[in-house]
């Protein structure tokens, strides 16, 4: 019955769905101020109906109703509970009833604290909203139904992937979802703008928060589904340019680009019309992330071709969405006038610079992604673009433009002194050339890793001695910078601190990929292996009982300088619903590196293999992912940007450059 | 249950070999440590042809292990590491290697970046030609009168 209501509250959604797509919009092209409202209810009470279809899928996988199909294939009455609920989103139908809600509640989200945006704007964005919304609940209902019964029911459920089974998936998915669907927000605004035919700084300032807490949701769900992939997979890989991770990571670099452009359409209403495209980019290839992901066509073109409902029907939104946009776009970009004048070297400048490198990275991303699919279908012959020419075309283009990162925020707007900003980052530089000589003449390194170690310090050192030059350090007394570093904006405490979060990243990356050690043997009960600057002893192994499998875990101890500092438990599972066997890692960290141990096969001489690896900062790689998101969210809390702070000032502003642009233009 | 867990990276692993860690095995290992790294070079450019975009050194599935072995057997034959991938381009096509060749057919693919970027370049320039054009010239005087008369209003407001 639950299950009922569930399947029932999601059609009801689509139902709102429907009419908050139409209503709302007319309301703005009439004027009428009752019909525009009703947006507000339309996105709450979606909310609420979805809210229910998830709850009831959830307590359906809670209470193991094995008369759901989707419960008898995902879960097992032994599993642990909160394996339980992550299962819900652990499959397709469940996953697309987490991108629904998520929706979902993004919709309410504007509708509740949208209250200082203009009526139409705010009803033409809901309407947009729920066109989305529709062409998905359509998807759900018609080719991916959760609630499907079976009869008569099963004893016992197939369990979940026992890779799945892990606390990862209780948060990547979430995660990665809020940063993927928020970009329908920005996408919704854009729409709403291009149908209007309007739009300021003001609409930057609207747009610009969801974009930023999109933004953070999506860098920790990618960074989080990259510790994850790490730690479970066993071979201590953490990004494989799989077609999976790319679709996460395009919308990603889209969407920096676009909180990027964004500030200097607020600060100086230029770039308008790149702002709103990269709007519509992000989402659009969140869109085609999800085609890819959930239509199958990865795995063949075949597979694709054989069973087609889901892919099609995804497709035709795909075509429909990024198709009807970039035609709107088109059509109505023109129209819009071009804003603040800049010379090429200033901070608008460094932005576009940005802009560019940012999206033809993306675009490499893109096509290498897509390229295969498109050489088989073109061609019938099958081709591999894999991580080797990833890393060295996106490489080298990432390159670039970590080395101008430290510039950017050293320029003026309008007109900025390329001399004087390099002048004021010599501090940076020195840092970052005296690391790359250290690391490359006394530890005899390659000249390649020891330049991104040095790009990755110029980074770090050039947002630190961005912020000592805004607070006047070593000029003014000690005193005087710190009351100036508590006033400075917040958004420019964010900015600080994510470009430091990036120089971290690039860090781990540089130093795991170029200096990573590895054992990899057959070790017996009593046998020792040196690493880095460790012993490694296996002392014996253990045999367990799990809620759901059986385990034989070796216990190792790590000794250094003949001290034990730690132990070390690498497991082997065997799960008896699937008789699927997992290896789980053991992972120590000391200081930024990691010590990683995983058991493969056992050896008939009694032995087992094992694969020994010494990760050296590899943890910066996601520390600096962190610190990035709490940069975007020291940024989000900037007074201007509070989401419902009163907008008076940003009005005044408009108002008083609307008095002064004749003088200037013209 | 096939397409209901090609959801992550993850499952998608797991889903095409058993996930116990086995990646390079001890025993398929060469003794001498400079040809081993050399094998371990040459197969991490090297598809797995049963699994998703994975290369040999990372996978578990059965056929990394025997294009394994072979590109050890290659080397141990004397092979440089062009021979070895001609090799197993010969046996298995282009599709075996993870980073394609710099061909006719594959124009499209390496020129994407630099295209891409000279395409922005030239949409930047003739996006910018307006508003370089656009000289900001000095206000005349009736418009400094007003200015003047703004920030007098301002003030006194204030």
């Amino acid at each position: 019955m639950i299950v009922e209501i569930g399947h029932y509250a999601l059609v009801l959604a689509f139902a709102l769905a429907l009419v908050q797509s139409v209503v709302p919009i007319w309301g703005s092209k009439t004027r009428d101020a009752s019909l525009m409202a009703m947006a507000v209810p339309g996105a709450l009470g979606q909310f609420l109906f979805v809210a229910i279809a998830a709850a009831s899928l959830i307590y359906a996988h809670v209470q193991s109703d094995f008369s759901v199909v989707n419960v008898v294939e995902n879960s097992h009455s032994l599993k642990p509970l909160l394996y339980k609920i992550t299962g819900v989103w652990g499959n397709h139908e469940g996953s697309m009833l987490l991108w629904v809600f998520i929706l979902a509640l993004f919709g309410a989200l504007v509708a509740l604290f949208g209250r200082n945006l203009p009526r139409t704007l705010k009803a033409n964005v809901l309407a947009v909203q729920a066109w989305i919304a529709s062409a998905f609940y359509l998807f759900i209902l018609m080719t991916s139904n959760p609630f499907q019964r079976v009869w008569p029911a099963p004893m016992e459920g197939n369990d979940l992937n026992p890779v799945l089974q892990d606390i990862g998936l209780a948060i990547h998915p979430p995660l990665l979802y809020l940063g993927y669907v928020g970009f329908s927000i920005s996408f919704s605004f854009a729409i709403a703008a291009l149908i209007e035919g309007r739009i300021d700084a003001a609409w930057a300032r609207w747009v610009r928060p969801w974009s930023l807490a999109a933004w953070i949701f999506l860098t920790l769900g990618i960074a989080m589904g990259s510790y994850w992939a790490y730690y479970e997979l066993g071979w201590g890989g953490w990004w494989f340019w799989d077609p999976v991770e790319n679709a996460s990571f395009m919308p990603w670099l889209a969407g920096t680009a676009l909180l990027h452009s964004a500030i200097v359409m607020e600060k100086r209403d230029a770039l308008k019309v790149w702002t709103i495209l990269l709007a519509i980019l992000a989402f659009s290839l969140s869109l085609l992330g999800t085609f890819l992901v959930r239509s199958g066509v990865l795995t063949s073109v075949h597979a694709f071709a054989t069973d087609p409902a889901r892919g099609v029907f995804i497709l035709a939104i795909l075509v429909i969405f990024i198709g009807g946009s970039l035609s709107l776009f088109a059509w109505r970009a023109a129209g819009l006038t071009a804003g603040g004048l800049f010379a090429p070297i200033s901070r608008e400048g460094a932005l576009v610079f940005n802009n560019l490198f940012l999206t033809v990275s993306c675009a490499v991303v893109l096509v290498g992604t897509l390229y295969p699919l498109l050489f088989e279908v073109v061609t019938g012959s099958k081709i591999t673009v894999g991580p080797p020419f990833f890393n060295l075309v996106f490489g080298i283009f990432i390159s670039v433009l970590l080395v101008a990162v430290p510039l950017g925020p050293m320029l003026a707007w309008k007109r900025g002194d390329l001399i004087g900003a390099t002048q004021r980052l010599w501090g940076a530089a020195a840092i970052a050339i005296v690391t790359l000589l250290l690391v490359w003449w006394p530890m005899a390194a390659a000249i390649l890793p020891s330049l991104g170690v040095g790009v990755a310090v110029w980074v770090m050192a050039g947002s630190v001695v961005e912020v000592a030059h805004r607070v006047k350090l070593f000029s003014l007394p000690l005193a005087t910078s710190l009351r100036r570093a508590l006033g400075m904006p917040r958004s420019s405490w964010g900015m600080a601190i994510a470009h430091f979060g990036l120089g971290m990243t690039v860090l781990g990356v540089v130093a795991e990929s170029s200096w990573n050690q590895e054992r990899i043997l057959v070790m017996k009960p009593g046998d020792s292996v040196q690493i880095a600057q460790y012993d490694l002893r296996l002392d014996g192994i253990l045999h367990r009982n799990g809620p759901n499998y059986t385990e034989n875990a070796s216990h190792f101890s790590v000794l250094q300088g003949g001290v034990v500092v730690t132990s070390m438990e690498p497991t082997r599972r065997q799960y008896q619903a699937r008789r699927m066997g997992t290896s789980e890692t053991a992972i120590s960290t000391f200081w930024f590196s990691q010590l990683y141990l995983a058991l493969g096969e056992a050896d008939p001489s009694g032995g087992s293999a094992v694969r020994i690896y010494w990760k050296p900062l590899v943890t910066l790689i996601w520390l600096g992912a962190i610190v990035m998101a709490l940069g975007g969210l020291m940024s989000l809390a900037d007074r201007r940007l509070r989401i419902g702070a009163p907008v008076p000032a940003a009005k005044s502003d408009a108002r008083r450059r609307g008095q002064l642009t004749p003088v200037a233009a013209e | 249950m096939k397409t209901l867990s090609r959801y992550f990276v993850i499952a998608l692993i797991a889903l095409l070999a058993t996930s116990v860690a086995r990646a390079v095995q001890p025993d398929e290992m060469l003794k001498d440590p400079q040809l081993e790294a050399r094998a371990r070079a040459i197969s991490a450019e090297l598809r797995c042809l049963v699994c998703q975009n994975q290369s040999i050194d990372d996978s578990n599935a059965d056929l990394a292990h025997d294009l394994r072995v072979l590109v050890r057997d290659r080397i141990m034959a004397g092979d440089d590491d062009a021979a070895v991938m001609d090799y197993l381009v010969q046996r298995y096509g282009e599709y075996v290697l993870l980073r394609p060749r710099f061909s006719l057919g594959n124009a499209l693919l390496w020129a994407a970046g630099p295209v891409a970027l000279f395409g922005g370049l030239i949409v930047i320039w003739f996006t910018t030609r307006e508003t370089r054009m656009r000289k900001e010239r000095p206000l005349t005087e009736t418009e400094e009168a007003r200015v003047e008369a703004i920030i007098a209003r301002s003030l006194r407001d204030h």
